[in-house]
This record gives C-alpha cells, sequence and structure tokens, in this order.
C-alpha cells in the first residue's frame, strides 16, 4: 500500500508552495542555519575530504558484495537471538510488521524516525488494522498531529512554522490549561516530551528506522538528537527495526567512518547526540530491553538498482545535505516532490523506486547548479543521474510533447550551420524591430520568461555574420 | 609584468567559440572576447558555428548532443586552442564531451583532444596566457558565479583577479555570489514559477549589494538576472564580465536600447 505517489503534479505543487506563507516563512528561516552549520563542522576537520573518499570507496565495496554482507548480517542477528524478516516490497514489509504486533496482542506502538516506513505507508496501514502508531520523534510528532507526512529526511517538520506548531498543541493537548504560556521553543519542546513520555511506557512495540546495519556483529545502529529511539525500543515488548537493505555496512569501524561523515554533514554536529546499538534482544541479567527484536529488510526496487545506471544512488546515507544546499528545495520545500524523498536525491530516487512514469518530472525539476554533489558526503554525481533520468525519458517519448518538438526543430537548424546562419540573421533583425526598447516584455511561445522577466533583444545582427561583415576592419 | 606572449614564439591560433546566445543576442561579448585575445597576441578565428549541444544533453537528447559535438570538434580541432566566453559551454566541451563518446575508438581521442585544449574566457587569460588585461571601467560591479563555470570548472578567482587590475572599478561581493541564479537553460520556461522565485532571491542581493553594475561570464544567467532586474525596475545595468575587461563598457548595457 505504500505511499501514494504524488510527482507527477510538481509544477502545481510548486507553484502551491510558492503562494503558500506559512511554508516560505518556514523555508527562509531555516535555509542558513543548515547551510552554515555544516560548513563550520567540515572546516574543524581537516580530513574531511579524504574521509568522503573513502567513504565512497567504501559504500562501493559493499555495494558490489551486497549479498554477502547481508548474509553474514542475518547470521549475526539470529545467533544475538533476533529475527530477520527479508520484504520484497512495502505490503510484504507492512504485513511481517503486523503479524508481529497481532501476535504480541499490540495496541499501541512507539515509533523512532523511519524513512523507510514512509515508504511502505506504515502508520496508515496499522491504524487501518487497529493498532495505534504513535511518532516519538518530535518533528514526526508534530507532522502526525498535523497530519502530514515529512518534507526533509532529517527535519521531518521544516515546512511547519513556530506558530503553527503552538495552534496545532493547543488544539491536540485540550487537557492541558489553555492559558499555558508556549511562546518559546522549550516551552513547545517540554510539552511534547511530557506527553510523548506517557506514551513510551503505554506501547507494546517500538519500531525504528536504522541509519547503519552492521553486518560483524548484527547491530542496528540508530542517531538521533532527542534519545526518543532508544525509548521507543527498549521499554516496548519488541524492537522492530525497519531498514532497507543497503544501509548495511561491513564492521563497526565503518559504521565510524559513516557515523563522523553523517552527523558533520547534516546537522554540523561532531557526533549526532544520541548514536544507539542494537544487538538482538533483552539478555539473562539484563536490566532491560525488548523481548523480541526483529529486523526486517526492505528491498523494494533497490536491488534492480545495483549493477546499473543509478547504482550511485544507493551510496547514500541520508544526510540531507543536497536538499539543504539546493536552491529549487529552498523555493518550494518537500512536499512538492510528491512522495516520500525531496530534494535531489528524491529526484533520483524516486524515478528508481517508483517508476519514470510517475517519478520523471523530478530529475527535470534541477537547475544542474551542481551544489548538491559539491557537498554529498559520500560524492553521488547528483546531477549526472538526473541527466540519466532525462536520457531514459526522452528514449521512451515520455517528456512533453511541445519540449521535445521545441528541442527537435532547434537541433534540426543547429545541425546544419549555413541554414542556422540565414535563419537566425533574419530572426535577430525581426526581434530587434520589436525590442527598439531593449528589452520585450511579451515573447511568442517564450511566456514562461515573459510572464517573470523582461527578454533583453538582441543587437540586431549576429556575431558570425557581423565578424564576416567587418572582415579586415578587425 | 607584461602583456604581451613573448614575441620570438609564433602567435598562438585560437579558434573562438562564442557560443549561440553570444552570436544570437549580444555579439559585443564575442568581439569583447576577440579584443582580449588579440590584445594578448593570439591570433583569432571565427569557424562557422551554431551550438555546443548542451541544451540536447541535458535534455536527456543524447544523439543530438552527440552530433552537434562532433560538429564542433570538426570545425574546432585545427587549432591550438578553442576560447568561450561561457563557464557552462566550455565545460560542456571539456567535460561532457569525452564522456558523449566514450567507448567510440573513433571520436574519443578527439573528444579528448579538444576538451584538453578547450578554456573558458577568463581561465584562459589568467591561467594560460598569464596577462592581465589593461582596461578602465569608472564604477562599482558585483560579480555572480555562474554554476557550471564554478562547480566544474572551478572558475572564481580568475575573473576576480582580472576585474581587480581595471582601474576605477571598485568590485563588491554581493551575498551568496555562487547560488544559482535560477537560469538553468531549458529549466527557467519549463519550471518559470520556480525560477521566478530563485531569481528573485538573487536580485535582491544584487540590490542590496549597492554595485551599479552586475557581472558574471555566461549570458544566459546574465539574460535571466538582468530581465528580473529590469522587470522589477531595478537600476542595475547588467554586461558580461569580458566586455569591462575588454575595456568595452561604455556600450549599452545588456537590455538597454542601442545607441
Amino acid at each position: 500500500m505504500s505511499q501514494p505517489v504524488n510527482s507527477p503534479h510538481f509544477n502545481a505543487n510548486a507553484r502551491k508552495a510558492l503562494d503558500d506563507a506559512f511554508l516560505q516563512k518556514a523555508l527562509a528561516r531555516s535555509e542558513k542555519g543548515f547551510i552554515e552549520r555544516r560548513k563550520a563542522a567540515v572546516e574543524k576537520l581537516p580530513e574531511y575530504d579524504a574521509l568522503r573518499d573513502s567513504a565512497r570507496d567504501l559504500k562501493d565495496h559493499i555495494l558490489a558484495h551486497l549479498d554477502l554482507y547481508l548474509e553474514a548480517y542475518e547470521k549475526n542477528v539470529i545467533a544475538s537471538g533476533g529475527h530477520v524478516h527479508w520484504a520484497a516490497n512495502a505490503d510484504e514489509a507492512n504485513e511481517i510488521i503486523l503479524s508481529i504486533c497481532k501476535r504480541l496482542d499490540a495496541k499501541k506502538v512507539a515509533k523512532g524516525k523511519s524513512m523507510i516506513s514512509e515508504e511502505t505507508g506504515l502508520n496508515a496501514y496499522l491504524e487501518e488494522n487497529g493498532i495505534r502508531p504513535i511518532e516519538t520523534d518530535l518533528g514526526e510528532y508534530i507532522i502526525q498531529l498535523r497530519g502530514e507526512t515529512p518534507s526533509h529526511l532529517i527535519a521531518p517538520a521544516l515546512h511547519v512554522t513556530k506558530e503553527q506548531i503552538e495552534a496545532d498543541f493547543r488544539r491536540a493537548h485540550v487537557d492541558l490549561p489553555p492559558e499555558r504560556n508556549l511562546d518559546e521553543p522549550t516551552s513547545l519542546l517540554a510539552e511534547a516530551r511530557a506527553m510523548l513520555r506517557e506514551k513510551f511506557l503505554a506501547a507494546d512495540v517500538g519500531i525504528t528506522g536504522a541509519n547503519f546495519l552492521i553486518a560483524e556483529t548484527g547491530s542496528s545502529v540508530i542517531v538521533t538528537n532527542e534519545g526518543n529511539g532508544d525509548l521507543s525500543q527498549t521499554l516496548a515488548k519488541a524492537h522492530i527495526v525497519i531498514s532497507s537493505i543497503e544501509k548495511v555496512v561491513p564492521t563497526r569501524e565503518d559504521a565510524g567512518t559513516f557515523l563522523r561523515l553523517l552527523a558533520r554533514t547534516a546537522s554540523g554536529l561532531d557526533l549526532s547526540v544520541y548514536t544507539t546499538f542494537s544487538t538482538g534482544a533483552r539478555r539473562e541479567g539484563d536490566p532491560d530491553g525488548p523481548l523480541e527484536y526483529h529486523v526486517v529488510l526492505l528491498d523494494n526496487g533497490r536491488s534492480n538498482m545495483l549493477g546499473g545506471k543509478f547504482q550511485e544512488m544507493l551510496r547514500c546515507i541520508r544526510c540531507g545535505a543536497c536538499m539543504n544546499h539546493c536552491p529549487v528545495f529552498h523555493a518550494v520545500g518537500g512536499h512538492a516532490y510528491g512522495w516520500v524523498y525531496p530534494g535531489p536525491m528524491g529526484a533520483v530516487l524516486t524515478p528508481s523506486l517508483v517508476g519514470v512514469e510517475k517519478g520523471g518530472q523530478l530529475p527535470n525539476a534541477s537547475t544542474f547548479c551542481g551544489r548538491c554533489e559539491e557537498v554529498c558526503p559520500v560524492r553521488i554525481p547528483l546531477p549526472k543521474l538526473m541527466r540519466n533520468w532525462r536520457e531514459r525519458e526522452f528514449e521512451r517519448h515520455l517528456q512533453p510533447a511541445a519540449a521535445r518538438y521545441g528541442l527537435g526543430v532547434w537541433a534540426a537548424f543547429a545541425k546544419r550551420p549555413a541554414v542556422y546562419r540565414a535563419a537566425t540573421s533574419l530572426a535577430m533583425k525581426m526581434l530587434r524591430l520589436f525590442g527598439g526598447k531593449g528589452r520585450l516584455r511579451r515573447l511568442p511561445l517564450a511566456s514562461g520568461w515573459t510572464e517573470y522577466r523582461d527578454f533583453p533583444a538582441p543587437e540586431g545582427e549576429t556575431f558570425q555574420s557581423l565578424w564576416k561583415k567587418r572582415g579586415a576592419a578587425r | 609584468m607584461s602583456d604581451q606572449v613573448p614575441a620570438a614564439k609564433k602567435p598562438l591560433r585560437v579558434g573562438l567559440f562564442a557560443t549561440c546566445l553570444v552570436d544570437l543576442i549580444r555579439p559585443r561579448i564575442g568581439f569583447a572576447a576577440a579584443k582580449l585575445l588579440k590584445d594578448a597576441g593570439c591570433t583569432v578565428e571565427v569557424p562557422q558555428q551554431t551550438c555546443c549541444g548542451q541544451p540536447a544533453f541535458n535534455s536527456g537528447d543524447r544523439k543530438t548532443a552527440r552530433e552537434l559535438a562532433a560538429q564542433v570538434i570538426e570545425a574546432f580541432e585545427g587549432y591550438d586552442y578553442v576560447v568561450l566566453p561561457s563557464g557552462s559551454c566550455a565545460g560542456q566541451v571539456s567535460l561532457h564531451y569525452p564522456e558523449l563518446f566514450d567507448g567510440n575508438a573513433a571520436w574519443s581521442p578527439r573528444a579528448k583532444a579538444l576538451a584538453a585544449k578547450t578554456f573558458e574566457l577568463t581561465v584562459f587569460l589568467s591561467d594560460i596566457l598569464k596577462v592581465t588585461p589593461r582596461a578602465r571601467f569608472e564604477g562599482s560591479v558585483t560579480y555572480h558565479d555562474s554554476c557550471s563555470g564554478l562547480r566544474e570548472l572551478g572558475i572564481a578567482a580568475q575573473p576576480r583577479k582580472l576585474l581587480a587590475n581595471v582601474e576605477g572599478l571598485d568590485l563588491i561581493e554581493m551575498k551568496d555570489p555562487h547560488v544559482c541564479c535560477g537560469f538553468g537553460g531549458t529549466f527557467c520556461v519549463k519550471y518559470p514559477d520556480v525560477s521566478n522565485k530563485i531569481v528573485g532571491k538573487k536580485t535582491e542581493n544584487i540590490a542590496a549589494s549597492g554595485a551599479e553594475t552586475l557581472l558574471a561570464g555566461d549570458l544566459g544567467c546574465l539574460m535571466n538576472m538582468a530581465g528580473k532586474l529590469s522587470r522589477e525596475g531595478r537600476d542595475v545595468k547588467v554586461r558580461h564580465v569580458a566586455e569591462v575587461l575588454a575595456d568595452m563598457g561604455d556600450a549599452p548595457a545588456i537590455g538597454e536600447p542601442e545607441r
């Protein structure tokens, strides 16, 4: 039942986003912080670029031997008393999780942040089946109250302003005194913390994502800045980890390489506030911990990416830096992308997972400014991969007919230099006639340009004809 | 420091690839580039040309991109150097042509050879010829780093170094000069609303810098920013960096009527 795909409507979504004053305010507030924090953290680490190279090489090695590392991981999860469930798609993952919950007679589930569960539409599925999922990450908790999906990988409520959160809390937390002061972020945080504490204690099952899976120990690793992941997983009867297959790393030391990059690139911290390693269920003598430990490993199209043109995308460690530095993301936010993953990484991953027919708008909605590739901690060539998608679309005639036709006409001229020179000389003289004031405010067939900008009028003659004419006089 | 390549050497034969936008919209940038190259002692030729093929390449049409690349290779491979007054078109030739012909035994060596001798104008003047053109331009300017030039070719210091030598010119950096202007080739007409939002932020930063003139090295970006500045009624002149370096900064600016 995976999350519905609204990506084909990127243009309409974007227009809506541009007209949304709250969203624009929230985006303007968040833009600089991410960029400056990352920059400061990177500047403090002289070996940052070398670390990126080794992380890239390590990921490439893992992806080339993914089957071996996944098998080793599974073996070590089982050896430490856990269970591994393989899910080919979203439906299978959801069914596996539901059956564990049902067997344990679970009514309430505490959830740590997980983009994979967004991919499978897990919350909606559990609710339909009578189980209440409660998001425990502050940002996720806020958007769950609002009935929304995350708009950013690590800051799911990036699109919401503080004022909106206050209104949501007053609406949802009706038992609290209405005259209470919620002006400060700290008071909002304290209120959310108090509400969530009860929910952790009442939860039967804890579900978390995983940032990394460690093959040599069978451990899963999550990073949070609130510690909610620890509470979600240790207080419940069972801890279910839902992860995609490419999160596996060979050793603890390798996990360390990625952790050093992830926190700095994502939030500018040397290390995330909480980094939690989970290995198996509660053992004899352990003071706490879940009685059962399950890992659901989701493929959902990733194995099709192996060995193909988009394999490099599987290096992604979900830091969010690409979207934090993307002018398009800054303009429209994450929801305009219409599925789980926004920004440049979403523009490449979405067509890979939902098909280019549905996701094809996204790799087109980029200026190819290249800032995403510049900041990617594992050096994913995002513009190149977006271009690869455009090539797929072109091959399969999926682009709008007008764009294809326009490109075809232009190409026909550009391939015939003599015809091109004659035609363009005439056209530029015509344009000059209409642009006597130096600029054109309206241009037929170019309303996309002139709706918002004037079109600078050409000088009149082309450079090539002038160059010829001036010949000896030059 | 000398402005000339040592006289004893045979002058370098440079093929000037004006780029399609300069050819069609603003020939004076082509003449400015030619003047800069000639002043530095090069022989400049302009072989018949259309477009480097970048619009096709970025639209996913590799076949057309390859055909146009082959056309450019044939037209320009005989020169000592190929120079373009555009970072994005120079990047297309020097980075993406070899990629387009990867594995093609006949064309790959030719694409690589052309790539190796193709340079963006300010890089060629500053890093290859190591000249500092003499020019005069009274007034304050701000410089926008176009994305492809900056991130594909590492162009940032070169134009600034050359501008620092222009008499009377006062360079004021705007906020975020390295952030995209929202042009993006066909992006700006395929996603006009998003493009408009991005260029709006850029023109705000340009205006806030207080500079009288905006300079950059790519005509596409310049037209985008000039068009927006003009629509917003902002009084900022817009020119290609080559015009100022070639001492041709008194001609009508982009979007101004011809005199």
